[in-house]
């Protein structure tokens, strides 16, 4: 049993990580790493479904006569440009929250962002006065 | 580690390390892939990203605890669940006793393609393929939304970048050889996608690749001045439109939506041509989105530079 | 022709998308995206006929047959949602044109239609495939132009609403991406009618409850079910008015479908709810929602903030007819979502009229507006009657067909907190009329007329469906009903 499973589970401490890390840290790039890690590790686990011992590459040739399975390498072919396309939005969002607030730490945008809406009030307050 | 330089290199080497792991599992077209994007592209566009915003990080983790719990009770659950499990590596597994075996067997009939990946991609589940180049074609049009494309200030700082870019010399020689062969291979891989690994998505970017790695020897403008950013913007719509144009011709010619087979008078040739057409629509919308991120990151970037540089020159003035 | 009508319901919109790239001007491609919807505004439309009448419209892409190929299905339940997602969107398009004048700029109108576009397209893909892959793949191209699209709004705590989502949202498809690998692991198999027939089979190992466990989970963070809804709140409230009009209306509905989709046609009714203990769990987390989210509506002085919470409160309502696990309740949720898609896009709609005449939507703002803005603010009092479940207004519908499914089963007292919670809407819904009703208006001598028609006869035509809806239920109950019976007589 360890050594059959032994596999899927070093995908899901992977992937756990990567996990963790967009949680826990509040650094946008880090979240960003982290989601890229969580989504390769996923990528992992579906290629690792579909290898057969001994088998080749699915590319049909004359000399072979197992193939791994073709399905999730499409499936993966697919989800991997997802997961680019996510990144490239995310930095992109990156860079612009990075002009707007100044930083890209969680906690400060946090902070910043009460403090708008607080001073908003404030002004309200004043104005009502 | 709070060096973010560090962590983005690291992820990308992760990357690179997770595709040599998929050419050990058999996995080819997918590691030249994760390859081409993780390592590459997506690594690529951190570091301009890091460049912008800064390469320290300030805060260390700020929730650890509840992290950790969901982080624990994911992973509990997901082991939970690998108990179960058809062994790693086995042949009577599942999922090689269902649908696969007739891609495997059938493909050649059926497609006449020797490589399985493309015939299951381009054809068995080609919906997926064009859903996916829609993905790349939104993220694109999400970034040209956020990102504001301001070619103006390109022309000012054009000596600036001239001379940045003339010290690297040897480099641009280099380059400038290997360049072509990359373009060439970025056609070979694009065509030769039936018979060994790759097709139109690899093809896509390691075009943009090449295309990148000029921007970044020979400046923003001087790229910018041979690709015109409204024609690639053009020409990642076109793509996407080629592949739905096959799609609505087999429906026009009597088929389903994507079915090859009314293309041609024989099946197995209309599959082919098929195919062909939609991996040329991936290819040109691929190349052309991957390139129009990487002008709009660097041209984000520049803007910044500039606008530092005016603000030092009124600090100096103004004294 | 009409046998491609299930294709061309995606695919129209989604090559309308690079097409307007090439269009460029934006007004031009304001009428185009207008005309492709109101097509598959009409599609769906026949589409609903057509399963009214034989059932089930089944559609091989590409001519492979299912299991191999991707496959389109149709029944009474997708074609509910199909006909709420296209109509809610042609009707929000015709009022956008004006309101996105005001808060984005000029530069990014065509991109704005596009990803709008893009958005529709992935919705309908979602609901229209029978392909449990398909659906994470279109799940990502209506997330990505939400993504975007929220990110437009003007103030810069939009940017980072929309990091928030996306990293959510990220997470909850990759969630779900786990949990189709899960499940294809242990059958062999992507389409969905083949999952139910396989995995009857390996219904009791441990891989497949983690793979239903991991689809619920992320569908439960991307339709913002209590506790994990804390994304919701600030993307709606920041994002361009129409943005959030739109996905107010259709975005949580269409992962709700879903939730519903693989419970009931995936897994099967029987493992869904008798293997885990989902029923309890759900309605706790409904109930608790309802009163949370609402309570926290009552504090809110930012009324697109203040609705925002609303919806999670309403998405409450959904879940614990959900969790009923009964035909009866099943057509409840229906109910409800179709009727709170009609109420929330009349609102924000509204939200959005006054957004483009006063620049703001702070309660201080809406002093003395019923008198200025009459029909802006009669809408918005109509959408919040309709919340509250008045008689004569959709809401009371919904609300009227959950009591009942809840006396049915006996569960009384949960009968009677969903009508304490339909007491709180009414506190949030009077605080908007005291303050647009009761007070004089602010002292600001700035002349405030009513909004620009082109938003005002959007609104109101949803208004009017508000009212009609709640008068004239036959059609409505009858497509929920139709829809849940057929889901629980289905199951195998």
């Amino acid at each position: 049993m360890i050594i059959g499973l032994f596999n899927y589970w070093i995908v899901v401490i992977l992937m756990m990580s990567g996990l963790y890390i967009v949680i826990a840290h509040g650094n946008l790039i880090k979240k960003l790493v982290g989601l890229t890690i969580f989504q390769t590790s996923v990528f992992i686990f579906y290629i690792s479904i579909a290898n057969i011992e001994g088998a080749d590459a699915p590319i049909l040739a004359d000399s072979i006569n197992q193939y791994s399975n073709p399905l999730p390498h499409v499936l993966i072919l697919t989800a991997i440009v997802v997961g680019i396309a996510t990144t490239a939005l995310g930095l992109a969002l990156v860079v612009r929250i990075k002009t707007a607030y100044g930083t890209i730490e969680e906690e400060t945008i946090q902070q910043l962002d009460n403090q708008s809406s607080q001073s908003k009030q404030n002004n309200d307050a004043k104005e009502q006065a | 580690m709070k060096d973010l330089f560090a962590v983005v290199m690291l992820s990308g080497i992760y990357s690179l390390l997770s595709a040599s792991f998929f050419v050990a599992l058999d996995a080819v077209d997918v590691a030249f892939t994760e390859a081409a994007v993780g390592a590459g592209i997506s690594t690529l566009l951190m570091l301009i990203v890091i460049s912008m915003t800064g390469r320290s990080e300030n805060t260390t983790r700020h929730k650890p605890l509840p992290a950790l719990i969901v982080v624990s009770i994911t992973g509990a659950l997901l082991i939970f669940g690998t108990l179960d499990m058809p062994y790693f590596g086995i042949t009577d597994a599942p999922i090689h006793q269902h649908v696969a075996p007739r891609y495997i067997e059938e493909s050649m009939q059926e497609i006449g393609i020797p490589n399985i990946v493309t015939s299951v991609l381009a054809s068995y589940r080609a919906f997926d393929t064009l859903g996916e180049l829609v993905v790349i074609f939104t993220a694109c049009t999400g970034v040209l939304a956020l990102l504001s494309f301001n070619s103006k200030t390109n022309r000012n700082d054009k000596s600036l970048s001239v001379s940045m870019h003339k010290q690297h010399l040897v480099i641009r020689i280099v380059a400038k050889i290997l360049i072509p062969f990359i373009l060439l291979f970025a056609l070979y891989v694009q065509f030769h996608g039936d018979f060994g690994p790759g097709g139109g998505f690899q093809a896509g970017v390691i075009f943009a690749a090449a295309i990148i790695l000029y921007t970044m020897l020979f400046g923003l403008s001087a790229a910018q001045k041979a690709l015109n950013p409204s024609l690639i913007l053009l020409i990642t719509a076109l793509g996407v439109l080629l592949f739905t144009c096959v799609g609505l011709t087999s429906l026009l010619l009597g088929g389903n939506f994507l079915n090859y087979n009314v293309l041609a008078d024989l099946p197995v040739i209309g599959q082919h041509l098929g195919i062909l057409i939609i991996e040329l629509g991936v290819g040109c919308t691929v190349a052309a989105v991957m390139i129009l991120i990487f002008f709009n990151f660097a041209n984000q970037r520049e803007q910044l530079k500039q606008k530092h540089k005016q603000v030092k020159d009124s600090q100096e003035l103004s004294p | 022709m009409i046998a491609h009508l299930t294709i061309l319901q995606v695919v129209i919109p989604l090559s309308a998308a690079p097409i307007c790239v090439i269009l460029k001007r934006s007004k031009l491609v304001w009428l185009f995206a207008v005309l492709v919807s109101a097509i598959t505004f009409l599609i769906s439309l026949a589409l609903l006929q057509q399963v009214l009448n034989t059932d089930v419209i089944s559609y091989q892409l590409g001519g492979w047959q299912p299991p191999w190929g991707i496959e389109y299905k149709i029944d009474k339940l997708n074609a509910l949602l199909l006909l709420i997602i296209s109509s809610i969107s042609t009707i929000v398009l015709l009022a956008s044109q004006k309101s996105i004048e005001k808060e984005i700029p000029q530069d990014k109108h065509t991109l704005f239609y596009i990803l709008y576009l893009l958005s529709l397209t992935g919705m309908l893909g979602i609901v229209a495939t029978g392909d449990a892959f398909n659906v994470f793949v279109f799940l990502e191209i209506s997330s990505l132009s939400a993504y975007a699209l929220i990110a437009l709004g003007k103030d810069r705590q939009a940017l980072w609403a929309s990091f928030q989502y996306l990293i959510l949202g990220t997470i909850g498809a990759t969630f779900i991406l786990i949990g189709v690998g899960l499940m294809y692991q242990m059958t062999g198999t992507l389409n969905m009618l083949d999952l139910a027939q396989h995995l009857p089979e390996v219904a009791q190992t441990k891989t497949v409850y983690t793979a239903y466990a991991f689809i619920v989970a992320g569908l439960c963070l991307k339709l913002a079910m209590f506790p994990l809804h804390l994304w919701l709140p600030n993307a709606y409230a920041y994002a361009p008015s129409v943005v959030t009009a739109f996905f107010a209306a259709t975005a949580t509905k269409v992962a709700i479908y879903l939730l519903i989709r693989f419970t009931f046609s995936v897994f099967g009714f029987s493992f869904s709810f008798t293997t885990i203990p989902l029923q309890t769990l759900l309605m706790a987390l409904g109930l608790a929602g309802i009163f949370i989210a609402s309570i926290s509506a009552i504090y809110q002085s930012n009324i697109k903030l203040l609705f925002a919470y609303s919806s999670i409160a309403q998405i409450g309502y959904m879940i614990v007819g959900f969790s009923l696990a009964t035909a009866a309740g099943l057509t409840a949720t229906l109910l409800h979502l179709f009727n709170h898609a009609l109420m929330k896009s009349a609102i924000f709609l509204a939200l959005g009229a006054l957004m483009y005449k006063l620049g703001s939507v702070h309660i201080d703002n809406f002093k003395g507006l019923g008198r200025k803005m009459p029909f802006t603010m009669a809408a918005i009092v109509i959408g919040g009657l309709s919340l509250i479940g008045v008689p004569l207004t959709v809401g009371f519908i919904s609300k009227w067909y959950l009591v009942k499914a809840l006396l049915a089963q006996g569960w009384w007292p949960i009968a009677v907190l969903i009508l304490l919670g339909s007491m709180l809407a009414v506190i949030y819904v009077w605080k908007i009329v005291e303050a647009a009703y009761f007070y004089p208006a602010n002292a600001a001598p700035k002349q405030i007329e009513e909004a620009p028609a082109l938003i005002l006869i959007p609104t109101w035509l949803l208004v009017l469906a508000n009212v009609y809806f709640g008068i004239d239920t036959s059609l409505t109950v009858e497509v929920s009903k139709a829809a849940a019976e057929s889901l629980f007589g289905s199951t195998p």
